[in-house]
């Protein structure tokens, strides 16, 4: 077992009570825990370089704006983009996604045009196209899942033709772990000459990303899934879907110049950056992928796939607990969503946290899976690199606890 | 007892299994739905009111415990009572979870008001969070009642 226990060190929060038992955080697929490498880096830059960027004369504003180009930087290399430039820094995965639905497609699409989605997405990779489809009259369609919870591809060849403009799937589903099919779905694009847009909202934060080895045309993530502060999050573009884009927010730092009528926009990616950015949150951001890449992100995968596999293990002796999603951990990621008898998703967790282990219930922004699994809701543990396989145990003793409480034989 | 057997109790747990009333109505009724968007708890109400006095209700929906149990409860005590007296157990209900009702302090010995098993539901002010798990039936019924 790849021991990362003494990470936990690092992660002040970690150290906390909950309800009078020890804090185990298994949420990290909501958001992560902030090791103090982060918070310090935050901290510094308020107390020593705070000012804006990109506008001033001065020797601070120089400091603050290469302590903010310094983590555009820090965000390339961490996933092998070709240049800082690709990187576009927003508010997270959902704000990326927007701006590719309204920068790309509301000026690229037209009636009659599809957009390829999965039943698996975030209400963020659903909700943005359907916005773009009211304006434009193109046609949403989805791949659904199989019965092994993985994406079905069965229908792909007759579903791809030179209708699809765009094909829009998560690296990993926030519910079921599955793995989104990113390699097929761009051999499936490049032969209609589709765009593919990778929602790597809980890929990118879990596994080594290369964007180069990925071939997509964006990708997207966010800060607050990777140690970093909430507020802060990327997209990736090649250069070339960069520049065909048009901005989505006016205002200052996006233009060249501004006339009465007309202006000219900054290059890329400034361009898409209108307004004073969160300077202090991509400070933290370069902080936190310093952090996981002084880790290691084969490390991190590794440690999860572990812990994962670990927790399904476990979870299986738990009478009539039902896991949603694959059963392979080295083919899945570190989300597990599960029901256990008749007890509501509310309840399990209510219960979990009076035991101080804290688990998502509910739909998890994903109710058009939640109605293909056919359940209303379920409750969810997700695992990141300070997860132990004590806090697994806490969980399942947790679980029969809430078994004991419901009449429920342990 | 500890905090969870206090929200667990048999009687909650006993209505949520086998809730009371569970269906729809097929004669003139009222209906009204309630939904929590943040956890996705649903309960649909349909009311039978004749006179001025609820002779029948039914309901469907699915969620936690607490908010089934809780609708389940409330239906085995409207039925029968005017439309001013549900009004009045549902301000009753709501200042037991703690729930502002505005400047209308109630007397709580006034007939219509006994909650009876619905008193099992106290345990849930404990948790703060659960509160509009219980009180989600008692907005769908306010909803319905401003129907009548």
């Amino acid at each position: 077992m790849t021991d990362l226990s003494h990470l936990r060190e690092d992660f002040p929060i970690l150290s906390r009570e909950v309800n009078g038992h020890p804090l185990v955080y298994l949420d990290s697929a909501a958001t992560t825990q902030k090791p103090i490498q982060v918070l310090d880096a935050v901290d510094a830059f308020y107390r020593t370089e705070n000012a804006n960027v990109h506008r001033g004369a001065y020797t601070l504003s120089a400091e603050a704006t290469d302590a903010y180009e310094g983590a555009r930087a820090k965000v390339a290399s961490f996933i092998n983009a070709s240049s800082p430039n690709e990187i576009v820094f927003s508010r997270g995965a959902t704000s990326s996604l927007n701006h590719i639905a309204y920068g790309w497609g509301l000026n690229h699409l037209s009636e009659g045009d599809r957009v390829v989605l999965t039943v698996m997405e975030h209400h963020s990779n659903v909700v943005p196209w359907q916005l773009v489809a009211r304006h434009k009259g193109i046609e949403l369609v989805y791949l659904t899942m199989d019965d092994r919870y993985e994406v079905d591809l069965s229908g792909l060849d007759d579903l791809i033709d030179e209708r699809v403009k765009i094909i829009s799937v998560s690296g990993m589903s926030n519910v079921t772990g599955t793995l989104g099919p990113v390699r097929t779905m761009v051999e499936a694009a490049r032969s209609v000459g589709a765009l593919v847009v990778v929602d790597g909202a809980q890929l990118v934060p879990h596994s080594p990303t290369d964007v180069q080895d990925l071939d997509a045309d964006f990708l997207v993530f966010s800060g607050h899934k990777m140690l970093a502060p909430t507020g802060i999050g990327a997209m990736w573009g090649k250069p070339e879907r960069l520049e065909e884009m048009e901005p989505t927010e006016g205002g200052g730092e996006m233009i060249a110049d501004v006339g009465l009528y007309e202006s000219r926009w900054a290059p890329v990616p400034q361009k898409f950056e209108a307004g004073t950015p969160p300077i202090a949150q991509a400070v933290g951001f370069g902080a936190a992928v310093d952090y996981l890449t002084a880790v290691g992100m084969e490390t991190v995968r590794d440690h999860e796939q572990e812990i994962t596999g670990y927790a399904m293990k476990r979870l299986a002796e738990v009478p009539d607990l039902i896991v949603y999603g694959p059963s392979d951990p080295e083919n899945r990621g570190g989300a597990v969503s599960f029901s256990l008898a008749d007890i509501h998703a509310h309840d399990i967790a209510t219960i979990l946290d009076q035991h101080g282990i804290e688990v998502r219930a509910g739909h998890h922004c994903a109710k058009p899976l939640m109605r293909h699994l056919q359940v209303p809701a379920t409750a969810r543990a997700s695992f990141y690199l300070y997860n132990t396989t004590d806090e697994v145990d806490s969980l399942v003793d947790g679980l029969f606890d809430a078994r004991s409480l419901f009449g429920l034989d342990s | 007892m500890s905090s969870l057997d206090e929200l667990y109790r048999q009687v909650i747990l006993d209505h949520y299994r086998n809730p009371r009333r569970r269906g729809s109505l097929t004669g003139p009724h009222i209906h009204a739905e309630g939904l929590n968007p943040s956890c996705g708890d649903e309960f649909s109400l349909d009311l039978q009111i004749e006179d001025g006095v609820i002779t029948d209700a039914a309901i469907q929906g699915q969620g936690c415990s607490i908010s089934q149990a809780s609708g389940s409860m409330m239906t085995d005590v409207i039925v029968g009572k005017t439309i001013d007296e549900a009004r009045e157990l549902t301000a009753t209900f709501k200042l037991m979870m703690g729930i502002d009702v505005g400047d209308d302090p109630l007397d709580p010995d006034r007939p219509g008001a006994v909650l009876g098993d619905l008193e099992a539901l106290q345990g849930v002010k404990k948790f703060p969070v659960r509160i509009k798990c219980a009180d989600l039936p008692w907005t769908t019924l306010t909803d319905a009642l401003d129907q009548a």
